[in-house]
């Protein structure tokens, strides 16, 4: 399957489902590397 | 693989025994279910289900002396693991694995701050237990599972399997990291110097998948490595890539980062929701090897965290094994 970012980028995945980013944040745009998790500071 | 050194009374029972030389095999009483010794034994007794040793009877995978002491190996440490994490609702410890920790304390924060190539090769190496086996013991829980967690289920090992392509398979790309690590990537090369809390979170899995009745728990243990890993893994590729590591070193992190948001969701919901859906009695099991999971795991970072505080090595008598 081929994804198309937003930003114009193109990745290409073979994998059975492809996660998509939706929050921009993902270092891997446009497919989520979890970046989109809650975060909680602590200490 | 030969068969590794004992570390005690049952280790050493276990591998006589696996050697032609039976004697009895001892009592399990009074011993640390978290200890060198019986982790160890447990370790040796599930292997003969997956590839077993050199020279061993492949026969006595099925021996009933050895499953009795396997099963008297298990109690200790399955009710020692139960009393740890006590109970809880399965929506709840996944919200908690899901929300990331600022500032993290485990093996991979280390590694980014002030990792040295040295701390890589000990990390890789505790691992290289399970991952050069990586998907296996959960493959285990298909024929347990039916419809919807079955299919999913099956569709993520069919990832970790590499999709059909055996050049991709994830254990094949830990040992393509161990060879470029300048490591061995011979399977349980490492078993010797492996101490305990490294070997325990394999028994954990091992265990949950040769018992259907812990199907429940095998799931909550596969769901647990899938949400842990995505964000573990972001970290071991900048602590990789700071100090310019092998390619091959980098590639299992950035294929993990990328495959585990997809198995993360595909667990979650396909998985534990259709398991939970066709067997809902499972939750509390399902919870359990969620939690047993990090638990074991956490055991592994402090000892390993605690060594390299006190400036020694993590392994068992690494110097002669890792040149
Ligand atoms: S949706 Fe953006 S990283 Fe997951
Ligand atoms: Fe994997
Ligand atoms: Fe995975």
């Amino acid at each position: 399957m081929v994804v198309h970012g937003e930003d114009g980028s193109v990745v290409r995945s073979e994998r059975f489902v492809t996660a998509v980013c939706t929050c921009r944040r993902s270092k891997i745009y446009p497919l989520c590397d979890t970046s989109h998790r809650e975060v909680r500071r602590e200490g | 693989m030969h068969l590794p050194a004992p570390r005690g009374e049952l280790s050493a029972a276990v591998t006589a025994a696996l050697g032609g030389h039976r004697g009895a095999l001892p009592p399990v009483r009074g011993v640390d279910p978290h200890g060198e010794d019986l982790t160890l034994a447990l370790h040796v007794l599930y292997e003969l289900h997956y590839r077993g040793f050199d020279g061993v009877d492949e026969g006595l995978e099925w021996d009933p002396d050895l499953l009795r002491l396997r099963a008297a190996l298990e109690r200790p440490f399955l009710a020692a693991v139960r009393e740890e994490v006590g109970t809880a609702e399965v929506a709840a410890v996944v919200e908690d694995l899901l929300v990331e920790r600022l500032p993290g304390s485990g093996v991979s924060h280390f590694l980014r701050e002030r990792g040295e190539w040295w701390h890589f090769q000990e990390v890789f190496t505790h691992r290289s237990i399970y991952h050069l086996k990586e998907a296996d013991p959960h493959a285990w829980v298909i024929p347990r599972l039916r419809g919807r967690a079955k299919a999913a289920l099956v569709a993520v090992e069919f990832d970790e399997y590499g999709g059909g392509r055996a050049e991709r398979m994830h254990s094949r790309l830990f040992a393509d990291l161990l060879d470029a690590a300048g490591l061995s990537s011979e399977y349980l090369h490492y078993l010797d110097v492996v101490p305990a809390p490294a070997l325990a979170t394999v028994n954990l899995m091992s265990m949950f998948g040769l018992h259907r009745s812990l199907r429940g728990a095998l799931v909550g243990h596969f769901a647990a490595t899938e949400i842990t890993t995505g964000p573990s893994a972001r970290r071991m590729v900048s602590a990789l890539r700071k100090l310019s590591a092998p390619r091959e070193c980098v590639r299992f992190y950035t294929e993990h980062i990328e495959a585990d948001a997809v198995h993360e969701q595909v667990l979650r919901h396909e998985v534990i929701g259709g398991l939970l859906e066709d067997e809902p009695h499972l939750a509390g099991d399902v919870a359990f090897g969620l939690m047993a999971t990090e638990l074991l795991e956490d055991r592994l970072s402090n000892h390993v965290l605690g060594a390299w505080q006190d400036g020694v090595s993590s392994l068992r008598e690494a110097a002669d094994v890792l040149v």
